[in-house]
């Protein structure tokens, strides 16, 4: 039995979000899968413990004494797991005004009729410049540019506020563009029919169009906030400890990285579960469809 | 399965390869110590051929370093240059950022030089230099503000710091003033200064001679609100048992014997030493 790439188990794991072999190919599927996963991790865990500097890899990135030490602290380092409660605050407060912001960008987009034009050439404006700005720029420009102004509430902001607000920005371009997607792929016919039973244009959009975009775009929206939640540590360049920063503080006090992974580890337990989620959405939405066509 | 074996076997002896040729510079450097004088410009173990290569971060800030990045003086600049000159080799400048000069593996520098503090647990990771510097902490702030009042440790605690990150500016915060606001940590000395002067904090600590640099010709309206008395040292970073630390230390000891660190002292340093100390 050859079990190199190539054979069975390989596609069906690549073909994705369900990925339970049980269920695809039998019991002897499931042992194929197991021997061969176990050969790809141990081949991995072979030439990483071979490379000549394995052993300094290891104490300089895994020593537990390092990554208990950073997650919890010292006098003079931050908690990186304490820190990391900031990101997870930012996260969730950015999240729910990108959510706002994007759609009404989205729609405002999307409103026909020459009036509208200024309306409309704000939003794709917006949309083209802060999906062209590097995030962390557009950071340095609030998180310094405007306290510098010296404005009477603006300017007296704290970092996080600025920090959010930059975030907000930038990533409401892409949800927008995201919903946008969304109610372009419905189809024109349903405007139409909604109109012709006497709903008015907003009508039309509010009860007959989002409800069917917005589901159709869950998924890639779930997508851009396991990117978001990354994207918090770079709040950090204002000042605010977070923690990236955490763990980076660490590192060059004691002049190891496992306080990098440890930050990473954290990241990752929060991102995983949302990627399942997505996962799990998109099963769902295929089956639904899958459903349809059938009809 | 056989084929199996066969992959299995080729990355093993791949990687059995790869560990060969990152052995030589130490072997060499063993061997070199075999010799009479270890020291000898012909013998060293540098990293690039009758080069001393060494290395620093951009941006470099006066006093420690001035001048063009491809010949700095500045203190450091002109200390290393000294150590290059008593171990009769040119010398090279190339850049290093801070967090990576930690980094395990190869390095493709003899030693980095960039205001690093000795501390014991940086030591198990790298290997130091003695000291070339003994440094104290200098607190910044705004002119008619709050904390320029400050005369004593005690009085800085209600306010908001700042400081770079990897500093130990940062830890002397934590651990000495102990602010009773969680400090600000910034990428670089820039963006702390990008801050303060916004008001985003009312202080900011760095080495001494930096916070007299930024006093003097970056932050208008600032003043040294003092200083913290020297506890510590800069040492430069070597790779861990690099045997080209002991040829190092012995310049630094003649260097500083025969008064020619004092003298740069004197000379790139001096303005920096009339500040009130803070209790």
């Amino acid at each position: 039995m050859g079990l190199p790439p190539g054979a069975e188990p390989v596609p069906s794991s690549s073909s994705g979000s369900r990925g339970r072999g049980s269920r695809m190919f039998g019991g002897r599927g499931i042992l194929i899968s197991s021997a061969s996963t176990i050969v790809f991790f141990a081949l991995i865990a072979l030439v990483v413990a071979l490379a000549p500097g394995s052993s300094l890899v290891a104490e300089r990135f895994f020593d537990p004494y390092h990554l208990n030490r950073s997650l919890f602290g010292t006098v003079t380092t931050p908690s990186v797991v304490g820190a990391f409660v900031l990101n997870i605050k930012m996260f969730l407060i950015a999240e729910v005004f990108i959510l706002i912001l994007a759609l009404v960008v989205a729609i405002v987009r999307g409103i026909p009729g020459p009036v509208f034009f200024p309306f409309r050439a704000v939003a794709v404006g917006y949309t083209d410049l802060f999906r062209g700005v590097p995030l962390i720029l557009v950071l340095y420009m609030i998180g310094f540019g405007l306290p510098g102004l010296g404005l009477k509430y603006f300017s007296s902001q704290s970092e996080v506020t600025y920090g959010v607000l930059a975030l907000v920005l930038v990533y409401s371009a892409y949800v927008a563009e995201v919903y946008r997607a969304g109610i372009d792929s419905v189809h024109e016919s349903q405007t139409a029919a909604a109109r012709s039973l006497g709903l008015s244009r907003w009508q039309a959009m509010r009860f007959v169009v989002l409800p069917q975009a917005i589901r159709r775009v869950i998924p890639p929206l779930l997508n851009d906030f396991i990117g978001l939640q990354k994207d918090t540590a770079l709040i950090s360049v204002l000042g605010p400890i977070e923690a990236a920063r955490a763990a980076n503080i660490y590192a060059a006090e004691q002049f190891n990285y496992g306080s990098f992974v440890i930050a990473a580890f954290l990241f990752i337990i929060v991102t995983i579960p949302l990627a399942r989620f997505t996962d799990r959405l998109i099963e769902r939405d295929q089956r639904r469809r899958r459903a349809g066509a059938a009809l | 399965m056989r084929k199996l074996l066969v992959v299995i076997a080729s990355l093993v002896l791949l990687a059995g390869c790869a560990e060969e040729p990152s052995n030589q510079p130490s072997s060499s450097g063993g061997g070199g110590a075999g010799d009479k004088d270890p020291c000898a410009a012909k013998s060293l173990p540098t990293v690039a051929k009758k080069t001393l290569t060494v290395a620093t971060d951009k941006p470099a800030f006066p006093p420690w370093f001035q001048g063009s990045p491809k010949a700095w003086s500045g203190y450091e600049g002109e200390v290393a240059s000294e150590v290059a000159k008593r171990l009769e080799l040119p010398i090279e400048w190339v850049v290093e950022p801070f967090n990576k000069a930690y980094a395990p593996g190869p390095k493709d520098w003899d030693f980095d030089i960039n205001q690093v503090t000795i501390t014991e647990e940086r030591d198990r990771a790298i290997d130091f230099s003695d000291s070339y510097y003994d440094n104290s902490q200098g607190v910044l702030g705004l002119k008619e503000t709050p904390v320029a009042e400050a005369k004593s440790i005690s009085d800085l605690k209600d306010h908001q710091f700042g400081a770079q990150v990897g500093t130990t500016s940062l830890a002397f915060i934590n651990s000495t003033i102990q602010p009773s606001a969680e400090v600000k940590v910034f990428d670089t000395t820039n963006d702390a200064v990008s801050a303060l002067k916004n008001s985003q904090i009312d202080a900011l600590v760095t080495d001494v001679p930096t916070t007299v640099y930024l006093r003097d010709l970056v932050v208008k309206n600032s003043l040294v609100i003092g200083q913290y008395a020297p506890t510590e040292q800069f040492g430069m970073v070597f790779e861990e048992d690099n045997p080209l630390v002991q040829c190092v230390n012995e310049a630094l000891d003649e260097m500083s014997s025969d008064g020619t660190l004092e003298k740069l002292e004197q000379k790139f340093l001096q303005d920096y030493l009339q500040i009130p100390t803070l209790e």
